[in-house]
C-alpha cells in the first residue's frame, strides 16, 4: 500500500514541494467551529459557535481578549491558541510598557506570524494546530487579520475560518459591499447571519453557543472619538443579538429589500 | 623589554606608552563617577479611615534648587483592567528618586494585570502589598530608592495602609508620611490621627493621666487634616509645593481630588 | 632624538613628563563612558497654543574649548517630532543614529492608506519620549549611562502640544517649559513668566513663543561661558516640523550691565 514518506516533519518537502505536516496543521483549522470576522470603518467583531465535546460539558471558550484594543477568535487546538495567547498578551503589555500606546495590529500579527514560521522550519517542532482571527483597532483604523498554522497572516475585510466556514465566507462575498458603513449592532447582526449559514442541519444559534468579540472606534461625551475596550459577550449579553437575526424576524427585513432569503 | 617592542629604548627621551609608571590614583579618587540615584524631593501621605483610605503627595520634582517639574503625580492607582486605571481599587504612592519610582509603579502595574488576566479578578490589597514587598527586596543590592505607601481597602472593607522602606520591610498601618517633608508631617499625625500626647483634661497628674480615647476620623475630617499637613510642609520646605494631589479610595470607587499649594 | 615614525607627534618625557597611560589599561572592572567629553550646553524649550518652539545652540565644547562650532542638537524625529540634546556629543550621535532606525522600522509598520496618506508611522513625541526614558534607565541600571539631558517637542496621541524631558538616571518629567543644563537657572525663569501654567501656554501666540526662546537663547550666550551666538531653532505643530540650524543671535546689547551693582560704573 502507497505510503507518504514525506510528512514525518516540518521540515522536509515532499518531491512535489509540500511539507505535509504544515497542510495537516491546516487541516486542524478546519476540524475547529467556525469562527466569523468583519470590519467596517469603525468596527471590527468576531463571532464564534462554540462546541460542548458532550452533552454534560461546558462551552469551550472561542473568543479571547488579548488588549484593550485587540482580541482574537480560534479554529483548532485550544492548548496551542493559549500560548500564542499569553506570548501576544504579553507582546502588548511590553509595547504600552515602552512606548505608552496599544501595539499596532500589524506589528502584532507579525510577531506571531514570525513565531509560527519557526515552528515549520525547524526539526523537532510541530506548527501550531490552530488557526486566529485576530481583530484589533489602532491609529490606522480597525483591522482584521487571518493567521495560519504555516505562518501566513494576511489581512481581510471579513473572512471566516473553521468547519464548515466556505458557507459563512459565501455570505461574507455576497455581502462584501454592505459592510464598510455598517454600525457596530449591523456588523454584529451581519457576523450572526454568515454564522448560521456555516451551522448543521436543525441546528441554532443560542445564548449557550454563541460567543461575540467587539472594539471598535466610538464617540465619548466631549466628542472625541475613543476605542472602544475589545469585550467578549457570552451568554444572556448575545440574546439580543440572536433574537435580532432569528429567522421569523428576517421575513419582513426581507420583504423590505425584495430579497428572497432561504430559510 | 622595550628593544623588542616598537617603542624607543630607554636611554633619550622617550615617548613609549606602556612603559611609563601608572599613576595609581587611589580608587574612588576620579573626578566623575557615575551616581546612579538622585534626590527628587517632594511628600507623600496616607491615611486609613474607618471604611475608606486617603493617598496624597505634592505635585512638585525637584533636583538641587531647581523645580524641574510643578506637575508631577506621585499617586498612582494601580492594578486597573485598562492602561486608563478606570477600574482600579488600589492606590500606590512612591517618593524619592522619581526614575525608581515611576519603574516601581510601572513593574507593580504589570504583576496586577497579569494577576487580572490569569485569575479574572482584581488582586487583594493584601496580596499586593506582599507582593510589592517581594519586588523591592529582589533589588536589595542596587535598590528601588523609592519610599512606596501602599493604599486602599481590606476583606472587611476597612481603609488599609501599607507602608515600606526601599528595600522592602513593610508594615500595615493607620496614617504614614513618606519623602522629603516626612519628619515633619509624621509628628502631626501621631498627634492628630492618633491621638498621641492628648489626654482627658483633670483625669490626674503623671501617669494617672488618661489619654484621649481614639475614635475613627470621618473623610471630611481627614480630607482637612491632609490639606492642613502639607500647608505646613509647603511652608518649612523647599521641596514641597505647587500642588496637591489627593485620591480617596472608598468601596465606589477612587476619586481623585486636585488642590492648590504654593509655588514660591 | 628619535627620528623613527612612532615617535612623531608625540610629547617627549624629557620635557613633559612621563605620559600618563594609566586609562589604558585594559584589566580591572569594564569602563564604559563614566564622563562626558565633548560636551553640548543646554536646550530651551517653550509650549504654544498649537505646538512647541524648541531651540539649542550648535557649539559643542571640548572642556573649556569650543572644539566644534557647526554641531546640530535638534534632530528630527519622523517628520513630526524633535528632540533636543544636551550633554555627551558622542551619545547623542549614537541616540541619533537609534532613532533613525527606530523611524525606518516604525514607517515600515504602517501603509499609506487614504486616510493617512503619508507612510510616516504613528510614534508620537509621547511614544517617543517614553521610549527613551526606558532606554535612559536601562543604561543607567547597566551603569554605562547616556550622558545626556533629553527634550522631546512635539504633539501627544490627542494632537496636543507635548514636551517632556528625560535625562541620564532615566528621570523623566514633563512642564510647559522646559531648559536643560544652564538654562534651568538662566532661562526657565524668562519662560515661566510667560508660561506659568499649561493654560497661559495655551494662550501663547507662536510667534509670542518663538520670541521668548529666541530671548533666552540670548541671556543664555551673554552668562554661559559653553555657549555659542549660532543655533538652531525648530517648532512643531500638527503640521509638522520647520526646523532652522543656521539662526544667529541679534541685536545683542550689554547695557543692561550698567544697571548691575558692582559690574558697571556705579561708584557707591
Amino acid at each position: 500500500m502507497f505510503r507518504n514518506n514525506y510528512d514525518n516533519d516540518s521540515v522536509t518537502f515532499s518531491p512535489q514541494g509540500r511539507i505535509f505536516q504544515v497542510e495537516y496543521a491546516a487541516e486542524a483549522v478546519k476540524q475547529g467551529s467556525v469562527v466569523v470576522g468583519i470590519t467596517s470603518k469603525k468596527h471590527v467583531v468576531l463571532v464564534a459557535l462554540k462546541r460542548n465535546a458532550e452533552e454534560l460539558s461546558s462551552y469551550q471558550k472561542k473568543i479571547f481578549a488579548i488588549d484593550e484594543h485587540a482580541g482574537i477568535a480560534i479554529a483548532g487546538l485550544t492548548s496551542d491558541a493559549r500560548v500564542l495567547s499569553n506570548f501576544m498578551k504579553q507582546q502588548c503589555l511590553g509595547h504600552r510598557l515602552t512606548y505608552g500606546r496599544d501595539l499596532p495590529v500589524r506589528m502584532l500579527v507579525d510577531m506571531i506570524g514570525a513565531k509560527a514560521q519557526q515552528n515549520t522550519q525547524q526539526y523537532g517542532k510541530r506548527p501550531y494546530g490552530v488557526g486566529l482571527l485576530i481583530a484589533g483597532v489602532d491609529e490606522q483604523g480597525p483591522h482584521l487579520f487571518e493567521f495560519q498554522p504555516s505562518g501566513m497572516t494576511e489581512e481581510m475585510v471579513a473572512f471566516a475560518i473553521g468547519a464548515r466556514s466556505q458557507m459563512a465566507r459565501t455570505y461574507l462575498e455576497k455581502n462584501l459591499e454592505l459592510f464598510a458603513d455598517c454600525s457596530r449592532e449591523e456588523l454584529i447582526a451581519h457576523g450572526l447571519k454568515a454564522l448560521k449559514e456555516s451551522l448543521v442541519q436543525d441546528r441554532e444559534l443560542t445564548i449557550e453557543n454563541t460567543s461575540v468579540g467587539v472594539t471598535g472606534f466610538s464617540k465619548a461625551d466631549d466628542g472625541s472619538t475613543k476605542v472602544e475596550q475589545f469585550k467578549v459577550f457570552d451568554g444572556q449579553e448575545v440574546n439580543a443579538w440572536i433574537e435580532g437575526v432569528a429567522d421569523d424576524k428576517e421575513a419582513p427585513a426581507a420583504e423590505g429589500e425584495s430579497m428572497e432569503v432561504d430559510g | 623589554m622595550a628593544m623588542f617592542s616598537q617603542n624607543p629604548v630607554m636611554n633619550g627621551p622617550n615617548y613609549s606608552f606602556s612603559d611609563t609608571p601608572k599613576v595609581n590614583a587611589p580608587e574612588g579618587a576620579r573626578q566623575h563617577r557615575f551616581d546612579p540615584y538622585t534626590d527628587n524631593g517632594g511628600s507623600t501621605l496616607a491615611i486609613a479611615g474607618k471604611d475608606f483610605t486617603i493617598m496624597a503627595g505634592d505635585t512638585r520634582l525637584t533636583s538641587g534648587y531647581s523645580i524641574n517639574s510643578r506637575y508631577h503625580p506621585k499617586v498612582f492607582k494601580i492594578g486597573g483592567t485598562t492602561a486608563d486605571q478606570k477600574d482600579a481599587s488600589i492606590v500606590l504612592s512612591v517618593v524619592g528618586f522619581a526614575a525608581d519610582g515611576e519603574a516601581l509603579k510601572e513593574r507593580l502595574d504589570a504583576i496586577c494585570k497579569m494577576y487580572r488576566y490569569r485569575h479574572g479578578k482584581a488582586m487583594s490589597v493584601k496580596a499586593c502589598a506582599q507582593r510589592l514587598s517581594t519586588i523591592l527586596y529582589q533589588k536589595r543590592f542596587f535598590p528601588y530608592y523609592a519610599y512606596a505607601i501602599l493604599g486602599g481597602l481590606d476583606e472587611e472593607g476597612n481603609g488599609a495602609v501599607y507602608s515600606y522602606d526601599p528595600v522592602g520591610s513593610y508594615e500595615r498601618e493607620q496614617c504614614r508620611a513618606g519623602g522629603a517633608a516626612a519628619s515633619l508631617i509624621m509628628p502631626f499625625l501621631d498627634n492628630q490621627v492618633n491621638f498621641k500626647n492628648q489626654y482627658v483634661p483633670g483625669s490626674g497628674e503623671g501617669h494617672a493621666l488618661q489619654e484621649r480615647p481614639r475614635n475613627p476620623l470621618s473623610r471630611s475630617d481627614v480630607e482637612i487634616l491632609v490639606k492642613d499637613a502639607f500647608d505646613g510642609a509647603v511652608e518649612r520646605h523647599i521641596e514641597v509645593g505647587d500642588g496637591l494631589q489627593m485620591m480617596v479610595i472608598t468601596k465606589d470607587g477612587i476619586e481623585e481630588i486636585l488642590l492648590p499649594l504654593k509655588r514660591d | 632624538m628619535d627620528h623613527r615614525p612612532q615617535a612623531w607627534g608625540r610629547p617627549r618625557d624629557d620635557i613633559y613628563g612621563a605620559y600618563d597611560g594609566s586609562y589604558l589599561q585594559t584589566s580591572g572592572p569594564k569602563q564604559s563612558t563614566q564622563a562626558p567629553v565633548v560636551t553640548g550646553t543646554s536646550v530651551v524649550a517653550l509650549k504654544f497654543k498649537d505646538g512647541v518652539v524648541i531651540a539649542a545652540d550648535n557649539l559643542a565644547s571640548y572642556g573649556s574649548l569650543a572644539r566644534f562650532t557647526n554641531v546640530k542638537r535638534l534632530r528630527v524625529f519622523l517628520d513630526s517630532s524633535v528632540v533636543g540634546f544636551g550633554g555627551d556629543v558622542s551619545d547623542m550621535q549614537y541616540l541619533d543614529r537609534h532613532l533613525n532606525e527606530l523611524a525606518i522600522d516604525e514607517s515600515y509598520e504602517t501603509t499609506p492608506s487614504a486616510d493617512h496618506p503619508s507612510p510616516g508611522g504613528t510614534l508620537n513625541a509621547a511614544n517617543l519620549h517614553k521610549y527613551l526614558q526606558k532606554l535612559m534607565y536601562k543604561r543607567r541600571n547597566d551603569f554605562d549611562p547616556l550622558w545626556n539631558q533629553i527634550l522631546v517637542a512635539g504633539l501627544d496621541s490627542g494632537s496636543k502640544p507635548f514636551l517632556a524631558s528625560v535625562d541620564l538616571r532615566g528621570t523623566a518629567f514633563s512642564s510647559p517649559s522646559l531648559a536643560s543644563g544652564f538654562g534651568a537657572a538662566l532661562a526657565q525663569p524668562i519662560m515661566r513668566k510667560y508660561a506659568a501654567t499649561e493654560e497661559d501656554a495655551a494662550r501663547l501666540s507662536r510667534d509670542e513663543a518663538v520670541q521668548v526662546v529666541k530671548e533666552c537663547m540670548k541671556v543664555l550666550y551673554y552668562r554661559d561661558a559653553r555657549s555659542m551666538d549660532k543655533y538652531s531653532i525648530a517648532v512643531v505643530t500638527k503640521d509638522g516640523v520647520e526646523l532652522k540650524e543656521d539662526e544667529q543671535l541679534e541685536k545683542q546689547s550689554w547695557a543692561f550691565a550698567e544697571r548691575i551693582r558692582g559690574y558697571g560704573t556705579q561708584t557707591v
